[in-house]
């Protein structure tokens, strides 16, 4: 078997870790995708493969987390339930693990309706819930959902996502606690603008007990522009952006709003950093790769730690 | 059997579609969803709302409507019972039972199938 996750060797050393989101390429060509992975090397610990963002589609996030492995990049393969159905996700876990991929976030995904094929039909044959035991049973019982026995068992390290910012609110943290109780060994949250409401979620997290038994990644998403800000207020299902931001945006030249976006998420990595439970931080930085890399750098988080050698031994657990 | 399934069908369908726009899905949760039929979700979610609720409580898919998933949190704290079922991790869904009578399912443990692979955690 190949080597388990660096990611969660680093999380269990109690290590602050960082990860980013890779663009999704729309090439034929692996080199595509391979440019913007190299601007991301050493300045994260792992990087997510995001399955057909925003409902549009891109190459598979199974492929594009293959050719990080292929690199020495250790990837996050993400994962809807929208797209296809319980046969189909088992094949596409069995297969990433097979291709060295160890790392894994489960989602709903967004709906079909936002995307660029508003009329396609959805899948959601099982849920996101479901997905995450279903990955967690191949892992730990070493059988399909069927029951049926599997060769050998992958050594995934688990992921899920949580909206700490939408309704029901005091519902998410228990919610969160289900896919814990599922197999969930980490979690990225939805981009956090307001600290506020994600330090209050946090503090019920830690009320259930759930900090020591899951690793929390809240996202930090780098704006480039006012123009994007907006956009993200406006657009995004399930994005809370205070007017507060949009306007220091709109209120700075364009030239500089760049510059100020990167100020704006080193700003949230220091406020999420001091909350208790935060095990790193997610950077998103939309077809800016460059933008993770100054704000890793500008938030003092370079450079990257290198795993102890004994983290490696004995498996994913 | 089948005519009394057929016969229940005919009972159930048309009760609960006017009473909680009911789907049919013939493995029937409402009371651990708070009276709110999972199946009116657009992402069929039986454990919980997705993370893309509107801030308003509406749905991600159709804006002028409520989440189903707040509604089940709502209605969930009203019940008088079942008050924590909402906490449950709900198998994955038996497409096979589709627009059969739940009651039916129930009387006859049928509902209650998981897949073999499927660890219950002690939950129904």
């Amino acid at each position: 078997m190949a080597s388990p996750s660096r990611l969660a060797g680093l999380l269990r050393e109690g290590r602050f870790v960082v990860t980013a989101e890779l663009s999704s390429s729309n090439s034929a060509d692996p080199e595509a995708t391979w440019r913007r992975a190299e601007v991301l090397r050493g300045s994260v610990d792992a990087i997510n493969c995001t399955d057909n963002t925003g409902a549009h589609v891109h190459m598979a996030s199974l492929a594009a987390a293959h050719l990080l492995v292929e690199k020495g990049l250790e990837p996050i393969m993400q994962l809807t339930v929208r797209d296809r159905n319980r046969l189909a996700l088992q094949a596409d876990l069995l297969g990433a693990a097979a291709l060295g991929v160890r790392n894994l976030v489960l989602m709903s995904g967004d709906d079909v309706t936002v995307g660029d094929h508003p009329e396609a039909r959805r899948i959601y044959d099982i849920d996101s819930m479901q997905l995450v035991e279903v990955a967690a049973t191949m892992r730990d019982r070493g059988t399909y959902l069927s029951g049926r026995k599997l060769e050998q068992a992958p050594s995934f390290f688990i992921g899920a996502v949580e909206n700490p910012f939408a309704p029901p609110l005091e519902f998410r943290p228990l919610r969160l606690q289900k896919k814990v109780r599922a197999g969930a060994d980490f979690i990225q949250t939805q981009l956090v603008f307001d600290v506020p409401l994600f330090a209050r979620f946090m503090s019920m997290v830690r009320d259930l007990g759930l900090a020591d038994k899951v690793f929390i990644i809240p996202s930090i998403g780098i704006p480039r522009s006012a123009r994007g800000a907006h956009f993200m207020r406006e657009k995004v299902p399930g994005l809370h952006v205070p007017d507060a931001l949009v306007d220091r945006l709109e209120k700075t030249p364009p030239a500089r709003q760049a510059e100020e976006g990167i100020q704006i998420a080193v700003e949230l990595v220091n406020a999420v950093r001091e909350i208790p439970g935060v095990a790193g931080v997610h950077l998103i930085g939309i077809k800016w790769e460059e933008g993770v890399v100054q704000v890793a750098d500008a938030a003092g988080l370079l450079p990257r730690p290198t795993l102890s050698p004994l983290a490696t031994v004995g498996g994913s657990r | 059997m089948r005519v009394i399934e057929r016969l229940v069908v005919a009972m159930e369908k048309p009760l609960k579609e006017a009473v909680w726009d009911c789907r049919m899905c013939g493995q029937c949760i409402l009371h651990s969803t708070g009276l709110s039929c999972p199946m009116r979700c657009p992402k069929n979610l039986r454990n919980g709302p997705c993370g893309g609720v509107r801030a308003d409580g509406n749905c991600e898919v159709y804006a002028d409507k409520r989440c189903v998933w707040v509604e089940a949190w709502e209605g969930s704290r009203r019940l008088p019972v079942f008050k924590d079922h909402i906490l449950h991790l709900q198998k994955p869904m038996d497409w096979q039972l589709e627009g059969t009578s739940s009651w039916v399912n129930l009387v006859s443990g049928r509902d209650q199938v998981a897949p073999k692979g499927w660890e219950s955690h002690g939950e129904s």
